[in-house]
């Protein structure tokens, strides 16, 4: 029978080391939606998402409640929108109006965000997918609680390097477009390399077609917990070290398999995956810098930090996996910059710039991620940016993603608001050297080679 | 069954376990287990309970607890068994 100091230790963990659940997202497949009659559509999508998720709030709330354990968001993914709207939507201006209906129906089911108005273009984009990407600005500015992402490159298919070009500037006008409120639209798009179908974490959740006709994924969270767990090993040696992060991994992840189990039970929905990422809030103390610095680094960005945050990460991993019997989604440690106060004071330091992120991720998802850049940046610029990123993915089999912002009117040692869970920036510097004669080429990277890994 | 584990964390007081008894015994909660420490200055108390045979929703329940921990000036919190096991026993 559990004891009392067993007890002791889980309470604490809840309420003074932030640990909690921090998405339950329900899935839903809108593929037998598909309409060519552009209202019936948004009729078909309004009322399926609503009849599914009915009881989404109402589960995770009863579950809050009985286990004592918090349940940050209750979230949905819907099939990439691009599949769904190709045979109805004629204009970008048709797309927006799915993207409305998602928003609309996200609010009668309380959720606080909705994923997927997404395109998967990793070889090439059809017209459709077109249309989606560029309906994305007008879309995310209209809209309060959808969130987009493209999937623009695969291991397997290389890099579209149109989508790539086209991005720079969608992400540029979508800036634009929400110029009055510091361009957070930007921080609701994603780019992706290698996108998981079944990833629950906002902005870049969407239901893959793989998936079934409704699924349960839940993203489990307790930076807070791990940088406490090492607090009692400082100074020890790295199998301590691996030790301690492998076993609180365990604990973490165990809980996400508890809530998920019981949400699935509850609403009668299967059961997917567990999402292992460890990721950050703003709030003090729940901070994956912290947990770097903790291992043993000034700041976050110190030589070193690549080192420390591979550990990090595969030690998640290794524990992790053992307490779920499903592990999905991206299951990576994020190192946002505005949703990680550690981040931010590492920037704010001078001690992590944006070079320095991106080697960072190429040993853990998921990629430059919340990160504020000037608004008078180039539009084949962040199409490097993208480009650079996509490529550590394609070519190391791993997810990667890039959710920068640039900030209309605000430059290099600026702040930028964005408010709740997406926190604060700091505007980080860009290089000033041009990358538009790559980025104009047009076509597509191939796909690597398999072999001779170097 | 269904069992619950009730925490009590707070200032030692006369008849905090009397009070919370007795809230149990009329509920028709089956006490299977307590005990209780002292950490960094503060009592806690553990019990697991079993409660198959209350007519009282759990939601309900948990609610009155709190509003007893407020009474007698401590923290009560009932959570079901499972999220400890879960995270304590492979």
């Amino acid at each position: 029978m559990i004891n009392i100091y067993e007890v002791i230790e889980t309470n604490k963990m809840i309420e003074q080391e932030n640990l909690d659940v921090r998405t339950i997202t329900l899935g839903i497949s809108l593929l037998d939606c598909a309409d060519p009659d552009l209202k019936e559509l948004n009729r078909k999508i309004y009322d399926k998402i609503t009849r599914v998720a009915k009881e989404l709030v109402a589960t995770g709330n009863k579950i809050q409640r009985e286990y004592g354990i918090p349940i940050v968001n209750k979230r949905i993914s819907v099939t990439p929108i691009s599949l769904v709207g190709a045979a109805a939507c004629k204009t970008p201006e048709d797309y927006v109006t799915i993207a409305n209906t998602l928003d609309k129906a996200a609010k009668t089911v309380g959720v606080n965000f909705i994923g997927g108005y997404s395109a998967l273009v990793s070889k090439a984009m059809t017209q459709s997918d077109e249309l989606l990407i560029k309906s994305i600005p007008l879309a995310l500015s209209q809209t309060e609680r959808v969130c987009s992402s493209v999937n623009v490159g695969s291991t397997k298919t290389g890099i579209d390097m149109n989508a790539v070009k086209l991005l720079g500037e969608i992400i540029l006008s979508t800036a634009e477009h929400t110029k009055d409120r510091d361009s957070i639209g930007c921080a609701k798009l994603v780019v992706f390399c290698n996108a998981p179908d079944d990833n629950p974490f906002m902005a870049g959740a969407f239901h893959g077609v793989t998936e079934g006709d409704a699924v349960i994924n839940v993203g489990v969270s307790g930076p807070g917990v791990v940088k406490k767990a090492l607090e009692s090993v400082r100074g020890a040696d790295f199998e301590t070290l691996c030790e301690t992060i492998k076993k609180t991994a365990f604990k973490i992840t165990r809980v996400g398999q508890l809530v998920a189990q019981e949400a699935s039970r509850l609403m009668d929905i299967p059961f997917g995956i567990i999402d292992l990422s460890l990721a950050p809030t703003p709030a003090v103390g729940d901070s994956v810098a912290e947990i770097l610095e903790e291992i043993g680094l000034e700041y976050v960005g110190a030589p070193g930090t690549t080192a420390a945050l591979a550990l990090l990460n595969d030690q998640v991993k290794k524990g992790g996996v053992m307490a779920s019997s499903y592990v999905g989604g991206l299951s990576g440690a994020f190192i946002p910059v505005s949703e990680d106060q550690g981040m931010i004071d590492a920037v704010e330091a001078g001690a992590l710039t944006l070079e320095k992120l991106e080697a960072m991720t190429c040993v853990c998802s998921v990629g430059l991620d919340m990160i504020a850049i000037p608004g008078a940046t180039e539009a084949a610029t962040i199409s490097g940016l993208i480009a650079d990123e996509m490529a550590i993915g394609m070519i190391n089999q791993k997810t990667t993603a890039v959710r920068i912002i640039p900030v209309i009117g605000k430059n290099v040692g600026d702040r930028v608001e964005f408010g709740g869970l997406l926190g604060y920036a700091p505007v980080m510097k860009v290089s000033p050297f041009s990358c538009a004669d790559f980025i104009n080429r047009g076509g597509r990277i191939p796909a690597p080679i398999h072999s001779f890994k170097n | 069954m269904k069992k619950t584990v009730i925490t009590v964390v707070g200032k030692d007081t006369v008849g905090i376990i009397a009070k919370v008894c007795t809230y149990l015994a009329e509920n028709r909660i089956n006490i299977l287990d307590i005990s209780q420490t002292i950490v960094s200055g503060y009592f806690n108390m553990m019990m697991i309970v079993d409660m198959t045979d209350t007519a009282m929703e759990f939601d309900a329940i948990s609610e009155e607890l709190e509003k007893l921990g407020k009474e007698i000036g401590v923290i009560i919190k009932a959570q079901r068994e499972d999220i400890f096991d879960m995270m304590h026993r492979i």
